[in-house]
């Protein structure tokens, strides 16, 4: 049964990713329009995004919870060493949150307009920034029990140059994966035009940042290299989701856009099975000392029991309603809310 | 401020803005529900444009539920990761069958706010429902992980180690029902209250008088019966919490000395050096009678604990008696609201009984935020009661007064803004809604 709840908490971080990803994308696309073209952006974004988004970030609450049922150790020391990128990470969620939606049902239409679309905007920047600050430093091993000093406990368990890159990194693949889920949703060849064009200035910024990350590791000692390169699997991930890019490119460039979902969603299931299976089943590096095992921080037997049970029949539950949800606003002309 | 009070003010802040929002996310769904099944029974389009009015209404209260609920569920780490740690897969179980709750009440908005003229109509009403028994179902299920703190069960504790750990028995603990229904109940009264209260300051502006006055009749006889039950479920709850956590009780009632015919004191001011309350109203037997059922009984005082786990006392006094206050007062309304529709119905056009209602906007949720603090206040000095205490869960990182201010400051914003949408949604209805 543990292997069920870690299968979960794996799905749910991936989901969350991608479709939390794509919707803190949205936010970040709206924020590099130009600005003549925000309002087409945020209508076709709208209408893409708009009955699935609070399903979207249920995700990150289903992880949350297998961490603190299933891992408290875990889910306590990085509670503890992770504060304040945390509480950075929830003001943003609980801006955007709110400022989408709020945006959305403000019966009167007038400058308070501004400040939503502002707001949501910064912080659909701000968020997945810091959610790639906190991963980065899960894995890098800059938390440090040990420390005793205010700033080496608290500020550089995250503040290094390899969490910032792989923050901006997750921020250039949101902005991505935001754009290529779009492209599928636009009704007219010029929007679509629009999104396959920022699609490719994504795909850019996310190898770029990619390169970054790659540097950040060289320069903080982190062996990401060992971590891609290791093992059979990692090797193999990471030169499909090469070939996959070079695929990807190529149909961007032709204007073909049918496969473009599946290969960007694969393209960050390999990466993401690329770093864990290497860690596996290490969750989080610490600074000197064996790093929190789940198979090790565990909870009891009967807990982890009953929350796979709860977790598995919870999805027959959710699954098929999820799947009607998104396949009956797929065929529909324009969801518009009331 | 030091940072332990400060992380208790924070998470108090927290959960007591969160709980105003969880008590429409529970409760709103069911009134739409009838007022759109009214609607399609009636084909009376007065009654489609209340309930769309009051789903958007929703959209804006489910957006910030949900977010200051997923700040919840970090900060009961960020705040207290020594009690998650030991806490969380004892008291778990219900958060994972919320996860389940919450994700079904997320998917079924999409449906029912996404799919007016799009579904068959009954599928789309039934997803509106679905609403709102997963609000009501995710609702019981956090009561029960917060009743498990107040009544720990589950496990054994011997040295300091946790033992034996049975999640479903935790979830069923001594006081999970009790607050389940009080909760439920007072979710229904506060939000009933609030609602017909919105809208009979409306009507009383002769403002789309049909509209709101079938919004109005519709959250009113809700919060009505509500309020006729609650003071029931409360003394349900008294006598388990004269069970279960009898110093709880004696500084609920500022009851000091352990005594027989003990005396229900009314209003004073509790005195915790001298261990007497000034100026109260006592009622001989009374307190004997609602713990124990029996004038006689004796009811143990703050006397029978040591001081180190004595609650503060004025505090979770003066709440329980603000909570029955107001619970007293809303009783009033309801049963005089029913012999209106029952006996006086040319009362229900007057001016003062829409005014009274005018008056009793917020008497609900104060009397919800002052019963939480009654438990919760009323628990301490432990968090887990009788097994950890607070001051030993807290995070040691330094500088939480910081981040109590930034959040401070945030729910204060939050709190404005959706005030100012409100009030514009309900000032654009003439535009909005009340069209044929
Ligand atoms: C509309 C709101 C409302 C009203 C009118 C009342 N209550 Fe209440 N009360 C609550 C809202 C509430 C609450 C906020 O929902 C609490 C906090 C925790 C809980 O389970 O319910 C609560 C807690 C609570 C507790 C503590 C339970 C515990 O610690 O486990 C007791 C003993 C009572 N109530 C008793 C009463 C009595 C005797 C009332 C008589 C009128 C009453 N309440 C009216
Ligand atoms: C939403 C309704 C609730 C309100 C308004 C509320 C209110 C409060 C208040 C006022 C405190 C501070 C007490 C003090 O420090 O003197 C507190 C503490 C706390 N509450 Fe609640 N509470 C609610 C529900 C819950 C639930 C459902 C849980 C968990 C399942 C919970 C967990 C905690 C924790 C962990 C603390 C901090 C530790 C402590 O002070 O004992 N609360 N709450
Ligand atoms: C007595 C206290 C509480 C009650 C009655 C309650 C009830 C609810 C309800 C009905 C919702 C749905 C949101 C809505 O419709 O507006 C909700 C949202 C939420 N609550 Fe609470 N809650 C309580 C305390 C807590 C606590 C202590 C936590 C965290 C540990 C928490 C976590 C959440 C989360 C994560 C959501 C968002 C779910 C979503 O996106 O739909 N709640 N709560």
């Amino acid at each position: 049964m543990l292997y069920v709840v870690m299968a979960y908490l794996w799905a749910s971080i991936l989901l969350y990713v991608l479709m939390g990803g794509a919707d803190f994308g949205a936010g970040i696309l709206e924020f590099l329009s130009t600005r003549k073209s925000k309002d087409q952006t945020r209508r076709v974004m709208y209408r893409a995004i708009g009955p699935i988004w609070e399903a979207n970030h249920m995700w990150l609450i289903i992880a949350i919870v297998i961490l603190f049922v299933g891992f408290p150790v875990i889910y306590a020391t990085v509670s503890v060493y992770l504060h304040i990128p945390l509480t950075i990470m929830l003001l943003g969620i609980v801006a955007r949150g709110t400022a989408f939606s709020f945006r959305n049902y403000d019966a009167v239409k007038d400058k308070m307009q501004v400040v939503y679309s502002k707001t949501f905007m910064y912080s659909s920047v701000i968020t997945p920034l810091f959610l790639g600050i906190i991963a980065g430093s899960a894995v890098s091993g800059k938390i440090d029990p040990q420390a005793t000093h205010f700033l080496d406990a608290y500020i550089f368990s995250w503040l290094g140059f390899f969490p910032v890159s792989v923050g901006i990194f997750t921020a250039t693949i949101c902005g991505f994966l935001a754009a290529v889920f779009i492209i599928g949703e636009t009704k007219t060849e010029t929007e679509r035009q629009r999104f396959i064009q920022k699609a490719r200035h994504m795909s850019l910024a996310a190898i770029a940042a990619a390169v970054l990350v790659l540097a950040a590791a060289h320069a903080d000692n982190i062996p990401l290299a060992h971590w891609l390169f290791g093992n059979p699997v990692s090797i193999a991930c990471v030169v499909l989701a090469a070939v996959s890019l070079i695929w990807m490119w190529v149909s961007l460039f032709r204007g073909s856009t049918r496969w473009l979902r599946i290969i960007a969603g694969a393209q960050i299931t390999l990466l993401l099975v690329a770093i864990t299976y290497e860690h596996y089943p290490v969750l989080i590096n610490l600074k000197d000392t064996e790093g929190l095992s789940l198979l090790i921080h565990k909870g009891s037997d009967k807990t982890i029991h009953a929350l796979a049970v709860a977790l598995l029949a919870g999805s027959i539950f959710i699954l098929p309603a999820l799947f009607y949800l998104l396949y009956s606003f797929n065929r529909q002309e324009e969801p518009v809310a009331d | 401020m030091d940072d332990f009070i400060a992380a208790r003010s924070q998470m108090a802040l927290s959960l007591g803005f969160h709980i105003i929002f969880s008590c429409i996310g529970m409760i709103m769904p069911f009134f739409m529900a009838v007022s759109h099944f009214k609607w399609l029974k009636t084909g009376n389009i007065v009654y489609r444009n209340v309930t769309r009015a009051w789903s958007r209404g929703v959209a804006i209260f489910f957006a910030t539920g949900a977010v200051s609920g997923t700040v919840l569920s970090f900060e009961l780490g960020l705040l207290w990761p020594e009690f998650m740690k030991h806490a969380g897969p004892i008291f778990g179980m219900p958060f994972s069958l919320e996860g389940t709750a919450f994700f079904i009440e997320a998917i079924a908005l999409g449906f029912y706010l996404y799919g007016w003229n799009k579904f068959n109509k009954w599928f789309h009403w039934f997803t509106g429902v679905i609403v709102g028994v997963s609000g009501l179902a995710s609702g019981i299920l956090v009561v029960a992980a917060n009743a498990w703190m107040n009544s720990p069960a589950g496990f054994d504790y011997v040295n300091g180690q946790y033992l034996n750990i049975d999640p479903i028995a935790a979830m069923f603990n001594d006081a999970w029902f009790s607050q389940a229904l009080h909760m439920i109940l007072a979710a229904l009264t506060a939000t009933g209250f609030a609602v017909a209260g919105v809208h009979a300051l409306m009507i009383l502006k002769r403002k789309h008088i049909q509209f709101h006055t079938k919004a109005f009749r519709i959250a009113a006889v809700f919060a009505c019966a509500g309020a006729i039950l609650q003071p029931l479920s409360g003394d349900i709850s008294a006598k388990d919490v004269a069970k279960r956590q009898p110093v709880k009780l004696a500084a609920m009632e500022a009851h000091f000395k352990t005594e027989e015919k003990a005396a229900l004191i009314l209003g004073g001011i509790p005195d915790e050096k001298n261990d007497t309350v000034h100026y109260a109203l006592k009622i001989p037997g009374a307190l004997s009678f609602l713990a124990h059922g029996n004038f006689k009984t004796s009811v143990t005082g703050l006397d029978a604990f040591p001081k180190d786990v004595h609650p503060p006392v004025a505090i979770t006094h003066y709440a329980f008696q603000v909570m029955v206050g107001l619970g007293m007062l809303m009783l009033l309304i309801a049963v005089f609201y029913f012999f209106t529709l029952w006996r006086k119905r040319s009362w229900l056009e007057k001016r003062w009984l829409l005014k009274l209602f005018t008056i009793a906007i917020p008497v609900g949720f104060i009397a919800v935020e002052a019963g939480w603090t009654v438990t919760e206040v009323g628990r301490q000095p432990w968090i887990i009661y009788g097994i950890m205490r607070t001051r030993d869960a807290v995070t040691p990182m330094p500088g939480i007064v910081y981040s109590f201010y930034i959040f401070t400051a945030v729910y204060v914003s939050l709190s404005v803004i959706v005030m100012l949408l409100l009030y514009r949604q309900v000032k654009m209805v003439g535009k909005l809604y009340d069209v044929a």
